[in-house]
């Protein structure tokens, strides 16, 4: 075989290694910003946050909607804020909508469930860069087994 | 009584000459004036042999390993509601344990049996000798591009086969049987580090490079030059490789990860 279609098909493997070490790095072991389609911004504020992660899904009653984008600590009350993106096929939930952040299963990942609200004259529609402000944290065991033993020593 | 010790003293021997001049031979084959000039078209002569050809095994080895392990991981953690750990497994199974390990065995069926043949079969035609007459060493000439080509391809092909893999198990969990896209990578991506897991990965499989194909250069330098002898090298190969492969690959596991 000549010299030059060898070293064709040596920089096609190097080539193809390459493209798997990138994948690698991006999808597998990184964050990468996948939410795909046009989408809208919301914002929650919660008191506990759980083991939400970047990327957990947004649910509404099971469906998927949308992408946890961010999460950082708000600098003002130090409070957890999470950044959603929602697809726009989804659009003109009621702000009386409320999010809790749910396990789907015993030992299930964490995702946040939005709850649309009742709709009024006077409700508005959620749009890009709305809070959502009626918002329910976690559930983390640890209190919920303390509140349990501290109602109990209180009978 | 006295000659099962003979015995016994002579197979030591054996083996530690043996190990002796495997590591000779990689001293005098690698160290040296570098000549790039002259070294290079064997050295990409060399890449295509062991690795470009070992691509289509490995790559589909991996793609049917990965769609397997989803497959089967799938119908345990079903059971406990917890399908979107099959990212992390697929995934993790494959950077620090099946990516470098499967690699390293097809890859000493593949091309380190082929290099033995080739190099037992040059010493049987007297072409090393004839190199040697002309003033060329083989060492640096047959054995060196070779190691190399090997030391390179190795790691290569096992990232190659992770991520193929990774994306066999994608395909099998979120494609059909409905584990949801999103949570599949993010908690992947949650679970695989970078330094822990795919670099940790990566030395496994260049320690693998070096063991499997310097077996393979000694066992083909070495070989008796008949056919039988031939045979025999190839043989001891991949059997001396794929052993060598899995204890190396239990050490370094206990070391990276235990």
């Amino acid at each position: 075989m000549e010299a030059r279609k060898i070293e064709m098909l040596v920089g096609v493997f190097v080539t193809a290694a390459i493209a798997a070490i990138v994948f690698l790095a991006m999808q597998v072991a990184n964050n990468s910003d996948a939410t795909r389609g046009e989408t809208y911004t919301l914002y929650a504020k919660f008191d506990n946050i759980g083991g939400l992660k970047v990327r957990s899904p947004v649910k509404v009653g099971g469906v998927v909607v949308g992408r946890v984008t961010r999460i950082t600590l708000d600098r003002e009350y130090f409070e957890p804020l999470v950044e959603m993106r929602i697809s726009t096929d989804f659009r003109g939930f009621p702000d009386t909508s409320s999010v809790s952040i749910l396990t789907s299963g015993l030992l299930g990942e964490q995702y946040v469930g939005l709850e649309p609200g009742f709709i009024d004259e006077d409700v508005f529609t959620l749009e890009d860069g709305d809070y959502i402000y009626t918002t329910n944290s976690a559930i983390v065991l640890e209190n919920l087994i303390g509140q349990f033993l501290f109602s109990q020593g209180n009978e | 009584m006295l000659r099962f010790f003979q015995q016994v003293g002579r197979d030591t021997l054996t083996t530690i000459r043996g190990i002796g001049e495997a590591s000779i031979m990689l001293v005098q084959a690698l160290i040296g004036k570098p000549q790039p000039i002259k070294m290079f078209p064997l050295l990409i002569r060399q890449l295509y042999v062991v690795g470009v050809q070992s691509m289509l095994i490995i790559l589909i080895s991996g793609l049917f390993i990965g769609m397997v392990l989803a497959l089967q991981g799938y119908t345990i953690l079903v059971d406990f509601g917890a399908e979107q750990a099959l990212g992390p497994m697929v995934a993790l199974s494959l950077l620090r344990e099946l990516g470098p390990v499967v690699t390293a065995l097809l890859f000493a069926g593949r091309a380190g049996s082929a290099l033995t043949a080739e190099i037992g079969l040059m010493r049987a035609t007297e072409q090393l000798s004839s190199l040697e007459m002309m003033a060329v060493d083989p060492l640096r000439r047959v054995v060196a591009p070779r190691f190399w080509a090997g030391f390179i391809s190795m790691p290569l092909l096992a990232f190659m086969f992770s991520a193929v893999g990774i994306y066999g198990g994608y395909f099998v969990g979120v494609q059909w049987l409905g584990v949801d896209d999103g949570a599949f990578w993010s908690v992947m991506q949650a679970s695989v580090d970078w330094q822990h897991d795919v670099m940790n990965g990566f030395i496994k499989s260049l320690v693998f490079a070096v063991v499997v194909t310097w077996i393979a250069l000694y066992k083909g330098y070495t070989a008796m030059p008949t056919s039988p002898g031939i045979s025999a090298a190839t043989t001891q190969t991949v059997v001396y490789s794929s052993l060598a492969v899995l204890g190396l690959d239990f050490v370094l596991t206990a070391l990276m990860f235990g």
